[in-house]
């Protein structure tokens, strides 16, 4: 099989999976409603609660939800397959002379497209709720790239989950259990340093505060620090693992 | 350990097994499908009939044996196998919100069919399966009949040479039966071999030229239609009469031509029996029945039918899932 038929194969699954987007309305519709509710959440019942030193809080808020929106999507990616494996419409592209990698592939290069929607969407609903990002346009871009890659890494976890599971029940409730604590034990919502101290040990070094960190800095005008090498190396590692954990899943996997 | 590969088989399987998990789901199927036809393979639920498609179509692999799909070993060539089969079957595997035509592009450019080479195909198949009305309609909508033809029409985007058809009428109603069955015959007259798995064995005797029958794992049996009924046992003559105690007259007429035991069933009022030469057997005895002036609802001859033949073979009824539906695997 060569490379050019596996571009081509996961360019055909990317075109399915976004000519299917506009025509299922709720999966974008609830992709934005959970980050929606968090920022006014947070912006109007906690936040006022909550200090951020030398920063509006709204400012502080936006860049984690964000990274926390990027992440959910990660649960997008597995039902969906987790739903194609169910009606078996994996089983004839198993059974059809194209690329291997390709119904994986175009599934998390579709969802990052997704993904790139929604985000955009909440950019323009933070600054409707006062968020003033200060940094330069081309670190902004930065910071949307940096939220994109961990968009990406993010799917393929969800796919190793979903090639995991035998129900679409089981993607979905195993899809959103490690994201929890992976998101909320982190500087996305509040300041670490508010945390016990063993809680904070975890919450600055995990990847998730990283990412939060670095596209905060980019967003806010501040100094990055290592976040941004940071968050490659992090979420390239977690592609390199994942790729092939969930292309030696997909071809056990028997539907 | 290698199997000869003949060249007038579609199909070569050899001592296939395959367990999942402690259930054995196949233990040691051969078979051999010859080309340009439709091969029955006949068996009631669990029977591991699935299985067989499965492997043979290079979805899971057996854990023994050898399978040979146009000459070429599903295990190590799974690549090419792909290139030489279409498969189709009971969960209509079609992406539902996509349209028909859309649908059977991807499935033909997914297949290796150019852009425009799918697009041809994709009007063409519509043409044929009657689907271009709602061609540029999203297959949800599709009636259960229509997305089977759509599901089969994107199994022959481009033009497999052996095509698997699991249960390919399981849940249709009658009407849209009797159009896959039409399809079915078409689609081998224009030379393709089919594999079919069903458990309705007026299914595989109306459509198949040979039946492979499969129970818990294993073929019990294989042949034509006519073959596997002659093992039941020849034709029989059944007389039924009006009156119950004309009965007694009728079992001594039927008893000068049987071959074999008269049955005598008192509640339906027949009388049942073997006969060796079926017309002359059935004009002996029509005769003398006018000749005594029986009344009678029926006096004809009766072919066994793969119901009998399925009964006989395993000493139960083919309908009969108890037991076995737990070993069925399904296929999701």
């Amino acid at each position: 099989m060569t490379a050019a038929r596996a571009l081509r194969d996961s360019g055909i699954i990317v075109w399915r999976q976004l000519v299917q987007l506009p025509r299922i309305p709720e999966v974008l519709i609830f992709s934005l409603i959970q980050p929606v509710m968090f920022v006014l959440l947070f912006r109007y019942v906690f936040g006022g609660a909550i200090a951020t030193p030398g920063e509006s809080y709204v400012n502080y808020l936006m860049p984690g939800i964000f990274a926390q929106t990027v992440a959910f999507g990660a649960v997008a990616s597995g039902i969906g397959l987790a739903e194609d494996l169910r009606r078996g419409i994996i089983d004839r592209f198993r059974s059809l002379p194209m690329a291997r990698s390709a119904v994986l592939v175009g599934r998390t290069v579709s969802d990052l497209v997704r993904n790139a929607v929604v985000v955009g969407v909440m950019y323009a609903v933070g600054l409707a709720v006062g968020f003033r990002p200060e940094g330069s346009i081309g670190a902004q871009l930065v910071a949307f790239g940096l939220l994109l890659l961990t968009s990406f890494a993010f799917s393929w976890i969800g796919v190793v989950i979903a090639l995991s599971m035998k129900t679409v029940e089981a993607v979905q409730s195993a899809g959103f259990i490690w994201l929890f604590p992976l998101t909320f034990a982190s500087s996305a919502f509040v300041p670490t340093d508010s945390m016990p101290g063993w809680l904070q040990a975890f919450a600055d070094n995990q990847p998730f505060t990283i990412v939060v960190n670095a596209a905060r800095a980019l967003f806010l005008a501040q100094p990055v620090g290592n976040y941004v090498w940071l968050t490659i190396v992090w979420m390239v590692g977690i592609i390199a693992v994942m790729i092939p954990l969930a292309t030696r899943q997909y071809r056990r996997r028997s539907g | 350990m290698d199997a000869r590969a003949d060249s007038a088989l579609a199909v070569q399987a050899e001592g296939v097994r395959k367990s999942f998990g402690k259930t054995e789901a196949l233990r040691g199927v051969d078979l051999s499908v010859p080309r340009g036809m439709v091969y029955g393979l006949l068996g009631p639920n669990g029977a591991g009939k699935s299985t067989v498609v499965r492997i043979l179509a290079t979805l899971i692999r057996a854990d023994a044996g050898t399978a040979l799909v146009d000459g070429v070993d599903v295990a190590r060539n799974p690549a090419t196998v792909r290139s030489r089969i279409g498969l189709a079957g009971q969960y209509a595997a079609v992406d539902e919100y996509l349209t028909g035509r859309e649908n059977l592009e991807m499935f033909g450019r997914l297949s290796g069919l150019r852009k425009a080479d799918a697009r041809a195909r994709a009007t063409e198949l519509l043409e044929r399966f009657d689907l271009t009305d709602a061609a540029d309609r999203p297959s949800k909508g599709y009636s259960g009949g229509m997305r089977r033809r759509l599901d089969l029409a994107a199994s022959l985007a481009a033009r497999p040479p052996i095509l698997f058809l699991d249960e390919p009428t399981t849940g249709l109603d009658p009407r849209s039966r009797l159009t896959m069955w039409s399809v079915i015959q078409d689609l081998v007259d224009d030379g393709t071999t089919v594999l079919l798995t069903t458990q309705y064995l007026e299914e595989a005797d109306r459509l198949a030229q040979r039946i492979a029958v499969i129970d818990r794992g294993v073929v019990i049996a294989e042949g034509t239609p006519a073959e596997l009924k002659a093992r039941v046992g020849g034709e029989g003559l059944e007389v039924a009469v009006v009156e119950p105690g004309d009965l007694e007259r009728a079992r001594t007429i039927v008893s000068r031509v049987a071959s074999d035991e008269v049955f005598v069933d008192p509640e339906r009022r027949r009388v049942r029996a073997a006969v060796a030469d079926g017309p002359r057997a059935l004009a002996d005895v029509a005769g003398q029945i006018a000749a005594e002036g029986i009344p009678t609802e029926d006096v004809g001859l009766h072919r066994p039918t793969l119901d009998e033949v399925f009964l006989a073979l395993t000493g139960r009824p083919a309908e009969d899932d108890d037991g076995a539906a737990a070993m069925d695997e399904g296929s999701g």
